[in-house]
């Protein structure tokens, strides 16, 4: 089995704040992030697809085709846009890097021709990401 | 998409529990020198190369923690940061850097390859972690060389 990897980048702002606690609560556990002003990131995205190369063409998948999916599932939602008040899974869950590589899996899901979805990997900072394994 | 539900917990969008892997990278300093007590100057020269050489050597080691559980529904996390951050200092960079690794009593007996830095800095932090959370620690020792350990083959 072949593990391919495609990035992408999206920039995007955010903030952290559960609805059902206090300003004081949240600002306890999330610290800075809590801003309701929000802050910023350059995201990195990782989708990694599973499968054989095809005996003919080589390819485990049509990058162009990957490329395309993620432009389209993925950037073009959240590309220069503030994930909690323009992106509609994000309006009702928290948009921290794991709900963000959980989300993106599901948008991918069964969207890309070919191959088998078996990771997103969001990198919120370098040395910050979080994965999403199929199950 | 699922719709989101907003009950006593706070927002939350999945209608089942979702797991996620949080990863974070940590830099270390440490020095070494790779060379078995068992055998002659002629065998570790042939086995470790310049890796032998008798003053040692240095690495900036980036060490990668990959924790994996149920994202907390309330706070959208697996695992809060500065807890793991504090783990992370505890068991890995304060025994490791800024120190000769060769010196440590964990490598008393044992050649501090980087295999085996990665076996100690995964037993150090499997003891601290909740049981419910997976781990898994890759170590870079250059660009062109790292080590992955992980608990459950992915």
């Amino acid at each position: 089995m072949i593990l391919l990897t495609r990035k992408a980048e999206f920039s995007a702002s955010h903030y952290y704040w559960n609805e059902a606690w206090s300003a004081e609560e949240n600002a306890r556990v999330f610290g800075k992030c809590s801003n309701r002003n929000g802050h910023g990131h350059n995201y990195t995205l990782e989708v990694t697809v599973a499968g054989e190369a095809d005996p003919v063409t080589g390819f485990v998948v049509d990058l162009k085709q990957l490329k395309d999916v993620m432009e389209k599932e993925v950037v073009a939602a959240y590309d220069h846009r503030h994930l909690n008040l323009e992106v509609p899974e994000f309006k009702t869950t928290i948009p921290t890097t794991e709900n963000i590589a959980v989300a993106i899996f599901r948008r991918l899901q069964g969207k890309i021709p070919g191959a088998r979805l078996h990771r997103v990997r969001v990198y919120e900072m370098p040395d910050l990401f979080a994965d999403c394994y199929a199950a | 998409m699922e719709d989101g539900r907003l009950d006593q917990d706070g927002p939350h969008l999945w209608a089942t529990t979702a797991r996620a892997h949080l990863g974070r990278r940590y830099v270390l300093s440490a020095s070494h020198r790779l060379f078995s007590a068992s055998l002659s100057e002629a065998e570790n020269q042939n086995v470790y190369g310049k890796c032998a050489n008798p003053h040692g050597h240095g690495h900036n080691y980036t060490v990668e923690v990959i924790v994996g559980g149920e994202i907390d529904r309330r706070t959208g996390m697996v695992c809060d940061l500065a807890e793991l951050d504090g783990w992370v200092r505890r068991e890995v960079l304060e025994p490791f850097d800024h120190q000769n690794l060769n010196t440590l009593e964990v490598f008393r007996e044992v050649v501090p390859t980087t295999e085996n830095l990665l076996i100690e800095i995964h037993r150090g932090l499997a003891l601290v972690l909740p049981r419910a959370m997976t781990l898994a620690v890759r170590v870079e020792e250059t660009s062109n060389n790292f080590f992955e350990y992980c608990e459950d083959p992915i």
